[in-house]
């Protein structure tokens, strides 16, 4: 099939971008978006020019650093799919193709298709975790966990951490890629223990690294490669009122802390 | 040629690690402060290690090439982690799970670390449930397991098909919390160049930060390479794309022994090539082969019927089908260990009796398992990986079946290792994959995610400081020393010499051309010819490559193809060692398969006498051969046998 894209290319954080119209042909309906990429960069290369910056790696849909916004959407018109494991199949020949980067203040482009999603780690480093040391830990089968707790917080911690939410959202609030990681510890009696502490630390963030607020569109849930639910976002808010409503106030953190 | 010592403990093999941990030196709190340890790498290995280590109190540096730590290609691995916890009361124990892995690595696999590992195995478990990994659970909430190839018991702990990536996800929050308590200073998008050796040790490396282009140089009193496989020397493999050899290949020319190159893993259950636009490869969870059964058509026809599209293999018969693993292997049947499975896989497509439009394909079907258990408990067991089959295939594997071939997948061999994990440079030590240690001439699977952990969270943070205990005087580096000034020399030098060239062919299609060499003759069948021939080839391409290859951009600036041109420079010698180990080798052993060495039933044949033994290989310099260094393989505690599945 033949097709025609506009890029996005931008040569770095502080230039300005502009979309490049570039023609591709005799591309195979089995190859992948990214092997698409691929033959578009090799002409370019051949050709001299700078070819199209983008984040790919494990190219089966679980690294989560594929980000285009294809046609409107992140990762392109197929449902439940990263950019890498969406195929040409999904479109017709002489179809053109609009190709962006994430577009987010919290996500500002390093050049082309790259952008930089270091907060999404921030927002992980403000409490997204267990505060427990490697070794001295009981037995695994020590505490018995509901079945369906565990499967809940395994539906939310198959996030893949690329921020399709972010760029979806009219709003870029980062509500659930944040809640899914409240949410599967909170599932867990592991987790409990911390997650007064946990919410309101990366809510905190979240808010800091200049991400908005949830206005219940929904477009995250519907574009999300990994269809995280929503009502994650549902159990972050309760998480985060009866934090705010219930917790014990202590004086001074003492020990470790979070 | 130097003495290999690989600093074994003495005593009776299951006490081994006991008495080390008792008797190795340690660091105090006071001092561990004042040591810095670089980790390259944040997968499995690099991200358990760094956190772990930061929790001790020794101050670290982490680096990863990729945008965040959590997106190491550990991510990728689909099926679980093995254990010796025996909660399915099948008889599983540390000395069968320590006798399962030396077995299934036929035997070039060290006693003691086996041992080792299959003792920390447990633990990992612990570890990873306080974390919050949410592994698969029974009803009345305790953990569940399924089996894996080579082993007769349920012992492997799993997370749907996405094991991989909620260990690393727990691993990374380990990582993430130490970062926010500021004992972890990370550098994600930095890219190893160079190894620093100073008066013979290890003291740092030179990194380029990938959005800026800047050569840095990071100092620290220990350097551990947590950097993962070489299988992407072959370009078509289940890695990441941009998973590569370059630190652990600057070790080795550095001074570090590289440990049996050749000894890849060609996996079983891949998505088989479909054009020659294809990127890489894609694995299909070894999992599978508990609930799907394998075959090829019983007659030609019906196969040359099926790749010419006039058939469907949903009309082929029962008896028309030939479940070869379970006629050749009735003990094993579809659980037999990855390397088995492979052959028998080749060998069948090489009959002729091959599926799909290439021929190169065998089929795994579930419509047995559907029937018995239903499409719903097959759908939570595989759903994510069903779901992907079909997204590349466009086939709906609950109702025909899907068809899987071998492809590169995991590398046994890497950086030469002692017992405390150090290279053969003083202060260079190599965790997870990049390390050659525990899994021989073939990996069990789950025990990748099983060595990358124990290795991270309960060997390393050990051994370690048996090497830093004498370090505790030795001052904070500098990394203005005229040795670090040096290397960052040499390392901008070779930048600028590929930017130079300036030719007419692009880095990929080198790289595939390599990749071709590799598959051909250093693959899943090997001879001498062919590995002589790879040989020369590999040096001509190398030759070529550094006169022709074309690399637009500078030094200055996000510059994936300057970055891809530098980790094929390196495979294109990397490959080269691989094949000269695999021709040394005049035996067949795991993956390491020599056509001229086998039984009369085609099994793998070793040959004890002359082979049993790790071979280390020394860098002589650019333009002499490498030098052979032998580690003999003592058996003292398993009677060396033919491996049998049968």
């Amino acid at each position: 099939m033949n097709l025609t894209l506009k890029i996005w290319r931008q040569k770095n954080a502080t230039s300005k971008g502009r979309f490049v119209t570039y023609q591709v042909n005799d591309i195979s309906t089995s190859s992948s978006f990214l092997e698409m990429m691929d033959v578009l960069n090799e002409s370019l290369v051949i050709k001299g020019e700078d070819p199209v910056a983008f984040d790919h790696d494990c190219r089966e849909g679980i690294c989560g650093a594929c980000s285009m916004y294809i046609n409107g959407h992140p990762h392109g018109p197929d449902k439940a799919v990263t950019t890498c494991q969406l195929h040409m199949r999904k479109f017709k020949d002489g179809d053109t193709i609009v190709i962006e980067p994430w577009r987010a203040r919290p996500f500002p482009v390093l050049k082309d298709l790259i952008v930089d999603r270091t907060a999404f780690d921030k927002i992980i480093q403000a409490g997204g975790y267990i505060s427990v040391n490697t070794g001295g830990i009981p037995d695994a089968n020590a505490i018995p966990i509901p079945k369906v707790n565990a499967d809940l917080s395994m539906d939310a911690a198959a996030c893949i951490g690329c921020g399709a939410c972010v760029a979806a959202c009219k709003n870029a609030s980062a509500m659930l890629f944040a809640s899914a990681k409240v949410s599967q510890f909170a599932l867990l009696p592991q987790g409990r223990i911390e997650a007064s502490e946990r919410v309101q630390a990366m809510v905190a963030e979240m808010d800091k690294q200049g991400f908005g607020n949830c206005t219940n569109t929904g477009a995250c849930e519907a574009e999300c490669p990994k269809e995280i639910s929503i009502s994650n976002i549902a159990r972050m808010n309760r998480e985060f009122l009866s934090a705010k409503v219930c917790a014990p106030k202590v004086k001074e953190q003492s020990g470790g802390g979070i | 040629m130097a003495e290999l010592n690989s600093k074994i403990p003495k005593g009776p093999l299951p006490q081994k690690w006991t008495d080390y941990k008792a008797h190795t030196n340690l660091v105090n709190p006071a001092n561990k402060r004042r040591l810095e340890i670089i980790v390259v790498g944040t997968g499995l290995a690099g991200a358990s290690a760094a956190a772990s280590l930061a929790e001790l109190g020794f101050k670290v540096k982490n680096y990863c090439y990729q945008d965040s730590p959590r997106r190491a290609h550990s991510i990728a691995a689909q099926g679980g982690i093995n254990a010796a916890k025996n909660y399915q009361n099948d008889g599983d124990s540390v000395y069968r799970l320590f006798y399962d892995t030396i077995k299934g690595g036929d035997y070039r696999a060290r006693e003691a670390n086996v041992h080792r590992l299959a003792e920390v195995s447990n633990s990992i478990i612990d570890q990873c449930v306080a974390q919050g990994v949410p592994f698969a659970r029974e009803y009345g909430g305790l953990l569940d397991n399924r089996s894996f190839g080579g082993a007769q018991v349920s012992r492997t702990f799993y997370a749907r098909g996405q094991t991989g990536q909620q260990l690393l996800l727990g691993a990374y929050s380990a990582l993430s919390r130490q970062v926010k308590k500021g004992n972890v200073e990370l550098f994600a998008r930095h890219e190893m160049l160079d190894v620093v050796v100073v008066e013979g040790r290890a003291r740092g490396i030179i990194v380029r930060n990938l959005v800026t282009g800047a050569i840095e140089r990071h100092a620290a009193h220990a350097v551990v390479l947590a950097t993962g496989g070489y299988g992407n020397v072959f370009f078509l493999s289940t890695n990441a794309m941009g998973s590569n050899a370059t630190a652990i290949w600057k070790a080795h020319k550095r001074g570090a022994y590289f440990g049996n190159p050749c000894f890849t893993q060609i996996h079983p259950t891949c998505i088989p090539v479909h054009g020659d636009f294809q990127s890489k490869l894609t694995l299909m969870s070894e999992s599978l082969r508990n609930d799907g059964r394998i075959w090829v058509p019983k007659k030609k026809e019906d196969a040359e019927n099926i790749r010419h599209g006039k058939l469907l293999p949903t009309q082929i018969a029962e008896e028309d089908r030939d479940y070869y693993l379970e006629r050749r292997y009735p003990a094993f049947g579809n659980l037999v260990p990855r390397d088995v499975a492979s052959r028998a896989a080749k060998e069948r497509c090489d009959a002729g009796f091959g599926v799909g439009e290439t021929g190169l394909a065998v089929y795994l079907d579930f419509s047995d398992s559907i029937n018995r258990l239903g499409k719903g408990v097959i759908e939570s067991r595989y759903g994510n990986l069903f779901q992907m089959y079909e997204k590349i295939v466009d086939e709906n594997p609950y109702k025909t079946p899907m068809m899987i071939y071998p492809a590169v997948h995991y590398t046994m061999g890497g950086l030469w290792v002692d017992y405390e994990l150090m290279t053969t440079v003083p202060g260079l030590f190599a965790i997870g994959e990049a390390n050659f240690s525990d899994h021989g001439a073939n990996r069990l699977g789950a025990s990748a995610l099983m060595q990358g952990l124990a290795d991270g969270y309960f060997v390393l943070p050990y051994t370690i400081q048996n090497y830093l205990s004498d370090q505790i005087r030795v001052p904070k580096f500098s990394p203005d020393l005229p040795e670090f000034i040096q290397t960052e020399k040499e390392a901008t030098g070779r930048l600028q010499r590929l930017l130079n060239i300036k030719g007419n062919q692009t880095v990929d299609s080198f790289h595939k051309r390599l990749g071709l060499i590799m598959w051909d003759n250093v693959g899943m069948g090997r001879n001498e010819a062919g590995l002589k021939k790879a040989i020369v080839e590999i040096a001509k391409l190398r030759e070529e490559f550094w006169k022709d290859v074309k690399i637009p951009g500078t030094n200055n600036e996000i510059n994936p193809e300057l970055e891809k041109a530098g980790r094929v420079a390196d495979f294109l010698e990397l490959g080269e060692l691989m094949a000269r180990d695999a021709l040394n080798r005049n035996e067949s052993c795991g993956g390491h398969f020599r056509e001229e060495y086998q039984t009369p039933e085609g099994e793998a044949l070793r040959n004890d006498e002359e082979f049993k033994y790790a071979a280390a290989w020394e860098y002589t310099g650019e333009n002499s051969e490498p030098e052979l260094n032998r580690e003999a393989l003592d058996y003292e505690f398993v009677e060396v046998k033919q491996r049998n599945y049968k």
